[in-house]
């Protein structure tokens, strides 16, 4: 058993500790809102935060996470960044199918957390490993910056 | 029957139907409160269901991949059922035969089609309901009809100042004869449509609340991760599962036919499961097809006999004199690649099956699982899903046949996620396709056009009964229809199966192959006959004012013919496919090395009426990336039976640090709607071969573009 501190809360697992935290989010715990997009940290889908640092969920054994806080996209609208980003995804209608949001809204919400205005080059820099097949790219630039300045 | 059923759909053509019909996909993509049960006192239709309760729920016929069609439709069914489209409920059509799309003639979502299809039988749905909530309030209070009007919900009598919510009145109104010919608003009624209106499904996607398939969590479910035979037509010869079994939490390794399976406590245990057995595959046939071989055929086949699809003028004298011009184009395998990999969760038992999937045919779904399950198509209940991405690829249900074969092999329901990499290497795949294409040019006009189409017939699997005189309507789809004035036009298809590999439904469909074809040769001919691209163009639209329009406002609004810096180059593309009039222009720049930055797309659209402006919008900016990425780098490519192309490291995708700015520019209209989700990708690659060249002095006949042709170290 492993107990994991997920959006403030405590949690326990039973399953194996080589178990990437996105799994065990979504099959163990039925947190579905983390996604499976690649399994190999090349898509961004699977996106949360450990210790308010954006890390892919598909490459971190539960086994190493110990007692650090992790954030998914059910508990970031409580984050000052992520609820300013969640707000700004809807006012510039960036959503299309969505599946890969939470990992883009992650993302993005870290960004802001360590920088207040982030540039073009810090919004590259930070959003590059998120694929977005559907293609909603010039509205999560808009978007960053629209949060940045809220 | 699809022809019947397609002549019902307003303002097309039954050609223009069976055409658009042919194209398939799919595009792609709520706090929709999704209702479970909806409350039903007046449900006088498939599409409305009015509970006293107030609570107004409407049924989605077309399935929701990010489009934005929930809200589209819900637009269209509230604008005429004067409902408060705030408090309305959406929920997903289940499988019936009420919600077939009009120009298939089967419950599909695709081709661009969810408005241009629905858009007629919606407002009469909105309007007749709304007839009956009038007609039942007139008769409760003993007034006039015609004194009557409605407003958010609201049957309102004002000369007694009387009111009565569409709840309060919804089981009187059950009672009521719908009219046989309701009155439709006029235009300039609408109040939802044409207006931006928020999308209802995108704040549960911004905090994680949305199902999609992949999230079905029915009680008691365990996970299954699938490993298909990785040459096409192999099967599985011997299983070693030992290993795979001493893994804690692997429950069950089941192999049938074509694919192996490892049931589990968690999808990670499963794919470890996978992983650690010994697979030996009966590699069948195809063991040996590579993409040489397949390309040799595609053009073996090209040399063949054809069938004629259109033929207009006098080919023969039109290229008797006069300038001519011939040039080959040929396109490539793509994956779909949404980002929601396959995936399907199955329960089993022997008197009924229960099937969550998303899916853009989930009638197909259902009646293929009662099939191979082998139970009346009524004890298979089929829940659809949000969609994370179609593209065309979930107009398929093969996965949910796989899922439903193995669930029947395990106690309790069992969800079945695709690997990335599975999901990419049992695709079915974006045809490739050659083109030959020949132009004669007199007195500055081409007057002479031939174009012979040689590729996979899609149509021919997918809807047999739209197959017809060996013409795969969708391979010829912007072809035929081509929109300019060339006078003496013949357009052949060859339909040619590639070897082994299984095609399917592409965002974009057969006009990305044409209008490629097309539009590049004619940028090539006007730079060959010295004149301007965009001039060439429009002497050629005269009797195509949209086109010509849309062709006008994107040179203008991207400054057509100013200067830029060297080695940056502009191209433009047109055309008329889905019902939508469409010009784009294209920046891009090009290194010494070869290495391309796309730095500006700017497009004027004409897709007839606008339901919701922002929509359309955020469909092309999206249309757009989809095709700029599979031109720069889409293709899939086969050795020893096998894609060999497996995830995102090795199919690229287009990220936000080499996302182009976008411009769209609206053409206000009041013509039929047309489609939208296809056409940004239809555009982009033609308007960005047309600036590469115009960069670099290379043409490009062949996608993806390749570097090294650009930058001369190979020839085109
Ligand atoms: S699923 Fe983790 S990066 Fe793609
Ligand atoms: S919104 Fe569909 S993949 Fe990004």
């Amino acid at each position: 058993m492993i107990t994991l501190q997920i959006n403030g809360q405590p949690h326990d697992v039973d399953v194996s500790p080589d178990t990437p935290l996105l799994w065990a989010l979504r099959d163990a715990l039925g947190m579905t809102g983390t996604k499976y997009g690649c399994g190999i940290a090349q898509c961004g889908a699977c996106t949360v935060h450990l210790d308010g640092q954006a890390v892919r969920s598909c490459q971190l054994p539960i086994g190493s996470v110990g007692s650090r806080a992790i954030t998914t996209i059910e508990g970031v609208g409580s984050t000052d960044a992520g609820a300013k980003i969640q707000k700004a995804w809807l006012d510039l209608e960036v959503i299309q199918c969505g599946y890969c949001q939470s990992g883009q809204i992650m993302s993005a919400a870290a960004l802001l957390a360590q920088k207040a205005s982030p540039n073009d080059d810090d919004i590259d820099a930070a959003m590059a490993g998120n694929i977005c097949r559907c293609g909603t790219y010039v509205r999560i630039r808009a978007a960053i910056k629209k949060a940045a300045a809220a | 029957m699809l022809a019947n059923e397609s002549s019902k759909v307003p303002g097309l053509s039954r050609r223009e139907l069976l055409k658009s019909g042919a194209a398939g996909v799919l595009l792609l993509g709520f706090r929709v409160p999704i209702a479970h049960a909806a409350s039903d006192s007046f449900a006088p239709n498939a599409f409305i269901r009015i509970g006293d309760d107030d609570v107004v729920t409407l049924v989605m016929p077309q399935v929701e991949m990010g489009q934005g069609i929930y809200t589209s439709v819900g637009m269209i069914l509230a604008d005429e059922l004067d409902a408060d489209f705030e408090k309305v409920v959406l929920q997903h059509a289940p499988p019936d035969k009420a919600y077939i799309n009009p120009i298939f003639g089967v419950q599909a979502t695709g081709g661009s089609t969810s408005v241009r299809a629905f858009w007629e039988p919606l407002r009469k749905a909105g309007a007749s309901a709304r007839a009956m909530l009038v007609e039942a309030a007139a008769q409760q209070w003993s007034v006039e009809l015609s004194t009557c009007r409605t407003s958010n919900s609201v049957v309102i009598h004002d000369a007694s100042g009387r009111k009565v919510g569409y709840g309060a009145i919804a089981g009187l109104a059950a009672t009521m004869t719908p009219p046989k010919e309701p009155k439709l608003k006029s235009i300039k009624d609408f109040t939802l449509i044409g207006k931006p209106v928020k999308r209802k499904d995108t704040p549960d996607k911004t905090d994680g609340k949305t199902q999609y398939g992949i999230d079905a969590m029915p009680a008691g479910v365990k996970f299954a991760a699938i490993a298909q035979c990785p040459i096409f037509g192999g099967k599985v010869g011997r299983v070693d599962d030992t290993k795979a079994k001493a893994i804690k939490g692997v429950q069950q390794v089941v192999a049938i036919d074509d694919f192996v399976a490892v049931v589990a406590d968690t999808t990670w245990t499963a794919l470890k499961g996978l992983d650690a057995l010994d697979v030996i595959w009966d590699e069948g046939p195809n063991a040996n097809v590579d993409s040489a071989e397949i390309w040799q055929a595609l053009r073996t086949a090209s040399q063949g006999p054809a069938v004629v699809a259109k033929e207009t003028g006098d080919v023969k004298a039109a290229f008797a004199d006069g300038a001519h011009y011939d040039a080959v184009y040929e396109l490539p395998f793509l994956a779909h690649a949404a980002m929601e990999p396959l995936n399907c969760t199955v329960h089993y038992t022997k008197d009924a099956c229960e099937v969550w999937t998303g899916s853009q045919v989930i009638g197909r779904v259902q009646a293929d699982v009662a099939k191979v399950v082998g139970l009346p198509i009524e004890k298979v209940t089929a829940h659809n899903f949000y969609i994370g991405g179609g593209f065309g690829r979930r107009l398929e249900q093969e996965m949910a046949v796989r899922a439903a074969r193995l669930a029947m092999q395990v106690d309790g329901p069992v969800k079945v996620t695709w690997r990335r990499e599975e999901d990419m290497q049992h695709d079915v795949y974006r045809p490739l396709y050659h083109n030959a294409v020949s132009a004669s040019v007199k007195n500055g006009k081409i007057v002479g056009w031939t174009h012979r189409v040689t590729g996979s017939a899609i149509i021919a699997r997918w809807l047999p009964p739209a197959f017809k005189n060996g013409i795969d309507i969708d391979a010829v789809d912007g072809a035929v229809d081509e929109p300019y004035d060339f006078q003496n036009i013949k357009i052949e298809y060859v339909r040619a199966e590639p070897l082994a590999v299984p095609t399917g439904f592409w965002r974009g469909v057969g006009p990305n192959n044409n209008f490629f074809t097309l539009e590049t040769f004619v940028d090539e001919i006007a730079h060959r006959e010295k004149v301007d691209p965009v001039a060439f163009r429009l002497k050629h639209l005269d009797n195509n004012p949209r086109l010509k329009a849309v062709v006008q406002l994107a040179a203008e609004k991207s400054g057509w013919g100013s200067s830029l810096p060297a080695r940056m180059g502009r191209g433009i593309s047109a055309q008329n496919a889905f019902g939508s009039f469409i010009s784009t222009v294209c920046e891009a720049e090009v290194d010494e090395s070869g290495e391309i930055r796309v730095h500006r797309c700017v497009a004027a659209v004409d897709t007839g009426i606008v339901v919701n402006p922002d929509t359309v919008i955020a469909q092309f900016q999206g249309g757009l990336i989809f095709g700029l990425t599979a031109a720069l780098y889409g293709e899939i490519t086969i050795a020893k039976g096998r894609v060999q192309q497996s995830n995102f490291n090795d199919y690229r995708m287009l990220r936000i640090n080499e996302a182009p700015k976008i411009e769209v520019h609206l053409i206000p209209s009041m013509e039929h709607p047309g489609g939208i989700g296809e056409t940004g990708t239809t555009a982009s690659a033609p308007a960005l071969a047309n600036a590469l060249f115009a960069a670099t002095g290379v043409r490009l006949r062949r996608l993806p573009i390749d570097r090294d042709v650009l930058a001369g170290r190979k020839p085109a």
